[in-house]
């Protein structure tokens, strides 16, 4: 299995080299084209993707009930868990996509050596995952600086974010004069980390991983690494950066111009973005919009209540009452059950 | 229980929770006697018209595929994810975080790891990639891809038979992935190529001729229900009289055939009569039982969308042809999965009925506007909290009970307290099992799904394990003798699984209790339950 975890750094290794090498010697290409390209492709990538779930058809409403069914008024419906109206849907789902509510049901199966087994609380895959994606989501959000800040509209916006940041600054005594340090980047480095040696050393886990499990992880830790670098370590020109994100976002990067003195270490960050920007489509980290669609959470559980409606519902071939008393009629008479029709009628209309 | 089937202390010694060092894709399909059921018998395939019926083996070499079996797999796959937004949606978005690892029963009885929900969903998901997906074209092995063979094939159809369609592992996936919905796809695909087991398809197919499962004609059904009348007038001195087929009656009931045919369902089968006759007596409720369809439970479903369509369309033509008012289900697993989530979307909309209303106490059970068929349990639940049946539940006393949510009332349908209030009701006694085993977390009893059949004892101990150790616990813990539930399956599948991992638990259906606590007007004392042992305190006189 190994081989699946080594090919992906190995790929995350060359393609940091790639860059490091070419960033600096072939700006446009690494700067500009690049990243236009990503943008493209996850856009065109995730609408294609998207579009593709929304043309299947949903023929059942088969959502799974995790609660108590609205039945008579005396017994207390669980709302959330089994929905039965839209509003109850809306908020199972913003529980699941906000707050990960399946995953922070998880057990754990232990058996003791008499055979018995226990099912505890497993807390941990819910924590590393709700800190991977909220310290990735935050780092998002605080990056929309490098795009938007000259722009006068968003200013207000921006300057929203930036002071939400600067909660986020803290511990300043023990900083020995690096700049504030953005929690959100730390715990996206951990968390990805943690994500990453789950899957190495919990065996199941580990059984089940593909090669397509690990690259996004080495992907992310390779960002948020080369992030964190720039940032504390070595010292890159934060003006020069600026200038080329705000060409892009202003199409002025099509003149091709690259700012001087942007650092290889910037290309490989980029190039690690780009990459995973347009591997994002095609693969499973598009559960990001995938949850939205699931039919097993978005739907309501009132399928007694509203008829849901199949598309492509079709007659088939059904054994009809007339059939099985045509079988079973005599057998039927003298056992005493009522019938349609007496023997007698229906052999007359079998002479016709 | 076939004499090969290893004993429990060495079935528990088999689980080997270690994973193989060689990849799963690379771990051959071994199909072992015991973990799988025999091949549909031609026959029945034939009788329904389904594809490829013949002959074949599953442990033979040869599986008598028709030549073009991978086109017909890929297309039928290709129509699939168009038709079911379901299964394109959890092919493309699992993220293998291994939530779902450990919540199977098969793994947790067996230990191998293609029990896992994520690994049965991986062996479809694989040839999906290969198949459809731009990565696995290039990456093939390193996308998680892999074509299509006939190892393959085999390894599918082992492990769909090994999932009993129970739905628990969607309950902990992040995005709601269901294995089942994958299973119910995975087997559809195999029916195209005629490779059903015939614990499904000979049930079937009698049930498409007979209108139940076990081929009972109209004649005998009629004369088996009225064996239970003689039994329950020895026991109450009451003489009932059900309604067979009869046209205008207020409420057609239908319930598995199970009950009618095996113990301890039999108890609950005479559990209806009695229910049904109190409320002719008391309230003049008119109830009618139907011989054409006297099956509630579907095993089209685990067959084919097509088939359960097929299957199920005889309630509402039988409840139109009667002119009744509404349908009363009776205790049944999976045949509430398709009432609840299937039959009215396939054979709707019965707008031939009404909406039901209890007339006894005027409940308008809403939730069922629009199927119009209600829950047994909920109909009882409503009476009793109206007042409506006169109960001794003292007659329960000698049994210390605990309730087994079965899989698809659980989460097919969410009904947890309405069978508990009514047990509560009826009997003293009752102490639930650890929360993690109950309710929307509840284990399968390792039979479901058309698993039940004789041959694959060990495969269904072994799946039936987590949920006996539950009951183990409250057994030694409350001193609890008797399992309830509401599905026919779990009757049958149960009391094997019982005496296998917890000798001495019986089991039991909701609607015997509330019989043998229900007072019929113009009763004898009763000496007895309804399974002819003597009720508390009647321990003398029963010598
Ligand atoms: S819980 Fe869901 S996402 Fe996680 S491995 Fe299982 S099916 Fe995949
Ligand atoms: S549906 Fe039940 S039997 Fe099937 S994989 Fe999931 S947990 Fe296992």
């Amino acid at each position: 299995m190994n081989k699946f975890y080594l090919s992906s750094l190995l790929a995350v290794f060359v393609l940091a080299l790639i860059a490091w090498v070419g960033g600096p010697s072939a700006p446009w290409l690494f700067g500009i084209v690049l990243p236009y390209l990503a943008v493209i492709l996850f856009v065109y990538g995730v609408a294609r993707r998207v579009m593709g779930w929304s043309r299947s058809a949903v023929p059942f409403a088969i959502p799974t009930t995790g609660g108590q069914q609205r039945s008579m008024p005396w017994i207390k419906q669980n709302k959330i868990d089994n929905p039965s109206t839209h509003l109850g849907v809306f908020i199972r789902m913003a529980l699941e996509i906000l707050t990960f509510r399946s995953l922070f049901r998880n057990t754990r199966m232990k058996m003791t050596h008499e055979g018995r087994f226990s099912y505890n609380l497993e807390i941990f895959l819910w924590l590393g995952a709700i800190a991977f994606h909220y310290a990735f989501l935050t780092t998002l959000v605080r990056h929309m600086r490098f795009f938007l800040e000259p722009v006068p509209l968003c200013i207000q916006a921006i300057e929203a974010v930036d002071s939400f940041f600067r909660f986020e600054i803290s511990y300043d005594a023990i900083q020995f004069g690096l700049p504030g340090v953005y929690i959100s980047g730390i715990v996206l480095l951990a968390a990805v980390v943690y994500l990453f040696l789950r899957r190495l050393f919990i065996a199941k886990v580990r059984y089940i991983s593909l090669a397509q499990d690990y690259f996004p992880l080495f992907l992310i830790m390779g960002i948020a690494f080369t992030g964190i670098l720039m940032r504390y370590f070595t010292k890159v020109d934060i003006a020069a950066i600026k200038e080329l994100t705000m060409s892009l976002v202003t199409f002025k990067a099509l003149s091709f111009k690259v700012p001087q003195g942007i650092g290889p270490l910037f290309y490989v960050h980029l190039a690690f973005v780009s990459t995973l920007l347009i591997y994002f489509p095609f693969s499973k980290l598009m559960h990001m919009g995938g949850v939205f669609l699931s039919p097993t959470r978005n739907l309501a559980a009132n399928t007694r209540e509203v008829r849901h409606v199949n598309p492509w519902n079709y007659p088939v071939k059904v054994h009809t009452y007339e059939a099985y008393e045509n079988e079973f009629r005599d057998k039927m008479v003298e056992a005493g059950l009522p019938v349609d029709k007496m023997p007698e009628e229906s052999a007359e209309e079998e002479k016709e | 229980m076939a004499d090969e089937t290893p004993k429990p202390s060495e079935l528990l010694s088999k689980i080997d929770y270690h994973t193989p060092s060689t990849h799963w894709m690379d771990v051959p399909v071994n199909i072992r006697k015991g973990m799988y059921c025999y091949a549909s018998n031609p026959k029945s395939v034939e009788y329904l018209g389904l594809p490829n019926a013949r002959a074949w083996n599953p442990i033979e070499e040869d599986w008598k595929l028709p030549e073009n079996w991978q086109q017909i797999l890929h297309e039928g796959f290709k129509e699939r994810l168009e038709k079911f937004r379901s299964i394109k949606v959890f092919m493309d978005i699992c993220v293998r975080c291994g939530a779902c690892a450990d919540k199977c029963h098969f793994f947790i009885g067996t230990g191998d790891p293609k029990n896992m929900p994520v690994l049965r969903a991986e062996l479809l998901r694989s040839v999906y990639r290969n198949d459809f997906t731009l990565m696995g074209k290039l990456l093939g092995r390193f996308a998680g891809a892999r074509p299509m063979s006939l190892a393959v094939l085999k390894e599918w159809w082992y492990y769909l038979f090994q999932c009993t369609e129970c739905r628990r592992c969607s309950l902990y996936c992040p995005y709601g992935i269901d294995t089942a919905e994958i299973t119910m796809f995975g087997r559809e695909l195999l029916n195209l190529l005629g490779l059903n087991i015939d614990w499904i398809a000979t049930p079937v197919a009698n049930c498409y001729r007979t209108g139940n499962h076990l081929g009972i004609q109209p004649h005998a059904f009629k004369d088996m229900l009225e064996f239970f009348v003689d039994d329950i007038e020895e026991i109450t001195g009451v003489r009932v009289e059900p309604n067979f087929n009869k046209k205008g009656a207020d409420i057609l009931f239908i319930t598995p055939s199970g009950d009618v045919f095996a113990d301890p369902g039999t108890y609950t089968c005479m559990g209806y009569l009695m229910l049904f006759h109190f409320l002719k007596e008391k309230y003049g409720l008119d109830v009618t039982w139907s011989t054409y369809a006297s099956e509630g439970g579907n095993f089209g479903s685990f067959t084919s969308h097509e088939t359960m369509k097929r299957l199920n369309a005889k309630m509402y033509l039988e409840a139109k042809r009667l002119g009744v008012k509404w349908i009363l289900g009776g205790e049944c697993g999976h045949m509430w999965l398709v009432i609840n989530q299937y039959m009215d979307t396939m054979n709707g909309p019965a707008d031939f009925l009404e909406v039901p209303v209890n007339p006894i106490t005027g409940t308008r059970f809403d939730n069922a506007a629009s199927t119009k068929m209600v829950h047994l349990s909920e109909f009882t639940a409503d009476l009793i909290k109206h007042g409506k049946l006169d109960l001794k539940p003292e007659r329960n006393d000698n049994k210390i009970l605990t309730f087994h949510d079965s899989c698809n009332p659980s989460r097919g349908m969410g009904m947890f307290d309405e069978p508990r209030y009514v047990i509560k009701n009826v009997a003293n006694h009752f102490y639930d099992m650890p929360a993690n085993t109950i309710r929307e977390h509840t284990f399968c009893c390792g039979s479901g799904s058309g698993l039940n059949a004789g041959e694959n004892m060990e495969e269904r101990m072994a799946g039936g394990l987590p949920r006996a150790n539950a009951v183990k616990y409250v057994h030694e813990k409350y001193g609890v003798n008797m399992l309830a539930c509401v599905c026919a399956i779990d009757r049958a599948a149960l009391p094997a699984s019982m005496a296998y991992w917890v000798p001495g638990m019986q089991v039991t259906g909701v609607t015997e209790l509330v019989a043998n606590a229900l007072v019929l007007p113009g009763e004898q004392e009763r000496t007895t339950d309804l399974r002819g042992e003597p009720l508390p305190g009647m321990e003398e006189a029963d010598e």
